[in-house]
């Protein structure tokens, strides 16, 4: 548990550096996840030692959202200029999203689900 | 009152402040029968607001204590990785009308977003904050820090986009006829990131599998994607 641990803040920093280094504009974590996929798809399977802490922290990961939500309260001047501007473009493109991705995967779910079947 | 100011100001309290908070809410949630409306953060994050407005504590105050929980985002993204390499036999053998899917779905997202936005005023900031909205707030937190948004803003939005995406996707499946498990859960999941992939296991495990490989695959694929959009839409 405690050197899984260890494996994603190691992989995170190495994200991070990587980002610095190469002054790219994403962030830090992100990196870190796609270096952790290539190692776990050269190694060919998942440590039980990273398996554990990694899925406790994505079982709660909705929680780890809170903090910095509650950080809404210092934008009310802005959501109060800008709410019908962001509710509008939340459903709308919300909507837009479902249908989009839908309509792309739905010819191809009859293929999908014989792959699957296989 | 001693008590008060005394523990108001230590990091402790507002961290046991979250963590209940959080704990009630998803009893509340699981009570009314999981609605995406009353999500236990959306709920959380009013209750602690107004917690916080009424005894007129500051939120930098508050974050001293919940950065703690704050700071495991980082590893949590990282985390997303054993996900993604548990569903990589799946993922290999349809990558192209999956890849096709949450690239055009996400850009979506983030374009019409911008545009619907950009047509009603919205300034700046709030643009640059709703880019990412689509996107697990992990990344979306990440990704409006570099791009010159508001971290906390993003991450409000992504949620309430989440809502918003477990209320809309049902009602437009029967319009579209999506009957197929896999397509519902990956379209939640690229829509409504992981509140998406959490409604879509009710769909079924195989619904629920697919929005946890959308909500990766389109968290990285965002990532790198909207640095370079945002000068195409000239921002």
């Amino acid at each position: 548990m405690l050197v899984g641990f260890l494996i994603l803040l190691l992989f995170q920093f190495a994200g991070e550096l990587i980002v610095m280094a190469l002054a790219m504009p994403v962030p830090g974590p992100v990196v870190g996840m796609v270096l952790l996929l290539v190692c776990l798809i050269i190694k060919g399977e998942v440590p039980e030692s990273l398996r554990l802490p990694s899925e406790a922290l994505l079982k709660h990961l909705a929680l780890l959202f809170v903090p910095a939500g509650v950080g809404l309260m210092t934008h009310f001047s802005l959501l109060q200029a800008d709410w019908l501007a962001i509710l509008l473009a939340l459903i709308v493109s919300t909507g837009l999203t479902i249908i989009v991705t839908a309509l792309i995967l739905n010819p191809s779910a009859k293929k999908l689900h014989q792959l699957e079947k296989e | 009152m001693a008590f008060w100011t005394f523990f108001s100001a230590k990091p402790l309290l507002w961290l046991i402040v979250t963590i209940v908070t959080f704990i009630v809410a998803s009893w509340l949630n699981r009570r009314v029968g999981g609605t995406p409306l009353l999500h236990p953060v959306l709920v959380s994050l009013t209750l602690i607001i107004l917690f916080l407005l009424l005894t007129g504590t500051p939120y930098e105050t508050y974050f001293e204590g919940a950065q703690f929980i704050h700071f495991l985002l980082g590893p949590a993204t990282v985390a997303l990785a054993v996900p993604l390499f548990d569903h990589l036999e799946r993922v290999k053998k349809m990558l192209l009308p999956l890849l096709l899917a949450c690239m055009a779905g996400a850009v979506t997202a983030a374009a019409s977003a911008i545009l619907v936005a950009q047509a009603l005023d919205a300034s700046l900031e709030t643009l640059l904050s709703i880019a990412p909205k689509s996107v697990t707030s992990a990344i979306a937190i990440g990704i409006a820090e570099k791009l010159g948004g508001y971290p906390s803003l993003a991450s409000g939005l992504v949620l309430i986009t989440g809502a918003i995406g477990c209320v809309l996707a049902p009602p437009i499946y029967r319009i579209l006829n999506v009957t197929d498990e896999a397509v519902k859960g990956f379209t939640l999941g690229v829509s409504a990131h992981g509140m998406g992939t959490a409604y879509a296991f009710e769909y079924g495990l195989m619904a629920g599998a697919f929005g946890g490989l959308a909500m990766g695959m389109t968290g990285a694929f965002t990532a790198f994607m909207l640095p370079l959009l945002i000068p195409v839409m000239s921002l």
